[in-house]
């Protein structure tokens, strides 16, 4: 596999962005351009911002012998979870906030052909154009002919997951409008010509020595004795972006909120850059996902408290804007509203899948996901990566096979978590990511069901052996040489396909020297077994409450009681 | 059929009903949320929180005991400003002890400044709507004496004067009271422009202004 800048893996499908579009700075040629500039030239960006690379275990496994990946993953979300602890530990209500905003959620769900309708009907009340787009390609049209209309062919842009998942950014560019990313981590992003890896810092795999070196090479106006101090590099950004802001006469920006009783809508950011879009141009077009109506002004004061929090583990973010239509004298004069579809009501028809349109976007559960902290964003090849894209991606690729296509990487998304639960204990609308994912697996396992696969053969052979007690000895006893091929570690590290599909990843410990039933048939012939066998708490299961299980050295008399299973459920921010 | 019916259309179809059998789930949302906080607004607790969580943001506070102390510090923050862009609604008494070098620049809705010539002004002196103790919030809702949002926005320094009866404890009391108003355009503003996206550290000063000076007015 061919590697990008910085040792990024390639891109099946992917093509390059014409030199000069979508790059403020166009090519640099300021200290350190030349030694990166060739590693540059090949970045791709895929073509279909949903569905992008291998299936989630190939591409994690290239990820993986990525260690410097791996080490700014470590780094940047160890740092998040601990401020998120901090600043959710301090609210009192945090749980009855979350109770609330997911009730809120589930309300939007049930009335949202009449929230959107109100929406709509208040943002053309106060001066708003709103438009309706039912997939990718059509939200990009609109949006590209409105820009056109404008006369311009350049645009500012707010960061926004809507039109990263429409691709807007390339089908400007296919166009002849260039749009500038004004997003600090958006432009790292896109001077690299590289792909986000997180939602809400979708720059979050480069550390600030990486961050330096893009800037260099690519911003053009970088100074040359650019340090990798953060501020230094945030100021390098001010000084890039001051003049496009200033001059900006079309901003795009997606939305967090909708607000259906007033048509107001939000952006929720940290720079300014939002502001600057939002506030200077003459045109502003904001892309939003419909699924981000609240029913109520007064709803946001729920999820005011909860994405803050959540996401950049701030007491509140240091800029928000809130805008109804068009204010006389205040603001961009020309107000557009896409209201994007691209497979939400695919999800929205999935009754127990539907609550991952819920999400809003904090990225608290990449933050304390133990894969995506190991295998980082691009793995997921798709814009929404993590827990929440693992659920996501396959159901709003529904219609082009994305659940259940048995080549499709997406259909391998919700394979791709531990079931640990963090993310369903951080999550600020209490998705229940781990649910939804056990879901997901069972509806792709069904999907595969009747065509002859491996772990199917390798199932029916287990039940041929399994179903007559002659063959499962003989198979016991087979199962003993195992000892031979494990060695004196005891651990047994390859062996030939098919099995290498387990021991890959993994070994497999040797057989144990005695097989159960050997040791049945040998054990010691106790005269007076216990009376009264300790009785296990009641929701013990079946088996352990079986009286045949209530030999001495098996009863677990002392087990952890229910529920502090410390295997499963409890791990929080602390993790 | 126009996308605007299709998309409806599938929305209904997905939950599975008519256009007409729209429940009105809203009544079932819990809201055990405090919907308002233990101190009272305008309280000295409910400001030293504010001032706790404005430090805390590295944004630069001061006290003032009425309209001449205001201006003072006012004053003394904008002696080496060439230039003050103020909203059309501002309390006079406040640039009264203003230096000779600093020139004002006003700036309103019918007659506003463009974005280069307020990159050029040094300075920003605005009221505020409501401030938020629990979060370090000041929002802003483009009334007069607070002006456009382009004004507090693009030169670098802003000095945002909040009198202390417009601190409540929390965000819900501040959300119900904008909701008299929800068509203004809103600033909320905590502490001075940041980001996180390097590193996931927060680093004070962007693209919004890079010094913020808050000055907690005693109410007349």
């Amino acid at each position: 596999m061919s590697r990008t800048f910085l040792g990024l893996p390639v891109r099946r499908g992917a093509r390059t962005l014409p030199d000069d579009v979508g790059r403020p700075g166009g090519r640099g040629t300021s200290a350190g351009a030349g030694a990166a500039s060739d590693a540059f030239g090949d970045v791709p960006h895929p073509d279909a911002p949903l569905r992008w690379g291998d299936t989630f275990p190939d591409a994690a496994r290239a990820a993986l012998q990525n260690t410097q990946l791996r080490r700014n993953l470590a780094h940047a979300t160890s740092t998040i979870r601990d401020k998120r602890a901090a600043v959710v530990g301090e609210v009192p209500d945090w749980e009855a906030l979350r109770d609330a905003g997911s009730a809120i959620k589930t309300d939007v769900m049930a009335r949202l052909p009449e929230l959107l309708e109100e929406l709509e009907r208040n943002v053309v009340a106060r001066g708003g154009v709103v438009h309706w787009a039912r997939d990718a390609d059509e939200a990009n049209r609109i949006v590209a002919d409105l820009v056109k209309a404008t006369g311009v062919d350049e645009v500012v842009k707010v960061k926004s997951m809507a039109t990263q998942e429409t691709g807007l950014n390339e089908a400007l560019a296919a166009e002849g409008i260039a749009a500038h990313e004004t997003d600090l981590a958006e432009l790292i992003v896109q001077l690299a010509d590289d792909m986000p890896s997180h939602i809400l810092v979708p720059a979050i795999h480069r550390n600030r020595a990486e961050i330096r070196e893009i800037f260099l090479a690519r911003m053009g106006d970088a100074p040359p004795d650019l340090s990798d101090v953060p501020r230094e590099l945030a100021m390098a950004a001010r000084a890039h972006l001051r003049r496009a802001f200033l001059s900006a006469k079309v901003a795009i920006s997606g939305a967090n909120f909708g607000v259906a009783d007033t048509g107001t809508l939000t952006v929720v950011e940290s720079e300014g850059n939002g502001r600057m879009c939002l506030t200077l141009p003459e045109t502003l077009i904001t892309v939003m996902g419909i699924e981000k109506v609240v029913p109520t002004y007064t709803d946001l004061e729920v999820f005011l408290q909860l994405l803050p929090r959540s996401s950049t583990g701030e007491r509140m973010n240091p800029y928000t804007s809130l805008w109804t239509g068009v204010t006389p004298g205040d603001g961009p004069q020309e107000f557009h509203l896409v209201l994007l579809d691209n497979g939400r009501t695919d999800v929205l028809a999935d009754e127990v899948g539907r609550a991952a349109l819920h999400c809003i976007r904090c990225s608290a559960c990449l933050n304390v996901c133990p894969v995506y902290e190991r295998v980082g964003g691009h793995a997921y090849g798709s814009v929404y990566p993590g827990p929440i894209g693992a659920i996501l991606t396959p159901q709003l690729t529904t219609s082009s096979g994305g659940m259940s296509g048995h080549h499709d990487p997406n259909a391998s998304l919700p394979f791709a978590s531990t079931l640990c639960g963090a993310c369903y204990e951080v999550c600020p609308v209490k998705i229940d990511i781990p649910s939804i994912l056990v879901e997901l697996r069972a509806r792709e396992v069904d999907a595969d069901r009747g065509r002859p696969t491996g772990w199917g053969a390798a199932m029916k052979a287990a039940s041929f052996v399994m179903s007559d007690a002659r063959r499962f000895a003989l198979a016991e006893k087979a199962a003993g040489l195992g000892r031979v091929v494990a060695g004196p570690k005891g651990r047994i590290t390859t062996l030939p396909p098919p099995a290498s599909a387990w021991t890959r990843s993994r070994d497999l410990p040797a057989p144990a020297k005695q097989t159960f039933r050997d040791w049945w048939r040998d054990r010691p012939d106790l005269a007076t077994p216990p009376a009264d066998p300790v009785v296990p708490p009641q929701d013990r299961s079946a088996l352990r409450n079986d009286p045949g299980f209530a030999e001495p050295g098996i009863t677990p008399q002392d087990g952890p009681p229910p529920g502090n299973d410390p295997g499963f459920g409890e791990r929080g921010e602390d993790r | 059929m126009s996308a605007r019916d299709d998309v409806l259309a599938r929305v209904r179809a997905a939950l599975g009903r008519s256009t007409t059998t729209a429940s009105a789930a809203s009544g079932s949302v819990p809201r055990a949320y405090r919907e308002r906080g233990e101190l009272a607004p305008g309280s000295p607790e409910a400001v030293e929180v504010l001032v706790d969580r404005l430090v805390d943001y590295r944004a630069h506070v001061h006290r003032a005991a009425g309209p001449a102390e205001v201006a003072t510090i006012v004053g003394d923050l904008l002696a080496d400003a060439a230039s003050v862009v103020v909203p059309p609604g501002l309390d006079d008494a406040w640039l009264s002890a203003l230096g000779d070098g600093t020139v004002v620049v006003p700036d309103a809705r019918d007659d506003p400044r463009t974005p280069d010539e307020l990159d050029r002004a040094d300075a920003v002196v605005t009221a505020a709507r409501v401030a938020i103790a629990d979060t370090g919030t000041i929002v802003l809702d483009g009334e007069p004496d607070q002006g456009r949002r382009a004004i507090t926005l693009v030169p670098d320094l802003h000095v945002c004067v909040v009198r202390t009866d417009q601190v409540v404890q929390t965000v819900p009391e501040a959300v119900r009271l904008l909701a008299a108003h929800p068509e203004r355009p809103q600033t909320w503003i905590s502490g001075p422009s940041a980001t996180s996206d390097i590193e996931l550290s927060r680093v004070e000063g962007v693209h919004g202004p890079r010094t913020l000076h808050v000055i907690l007015a005693l109410p007349r």
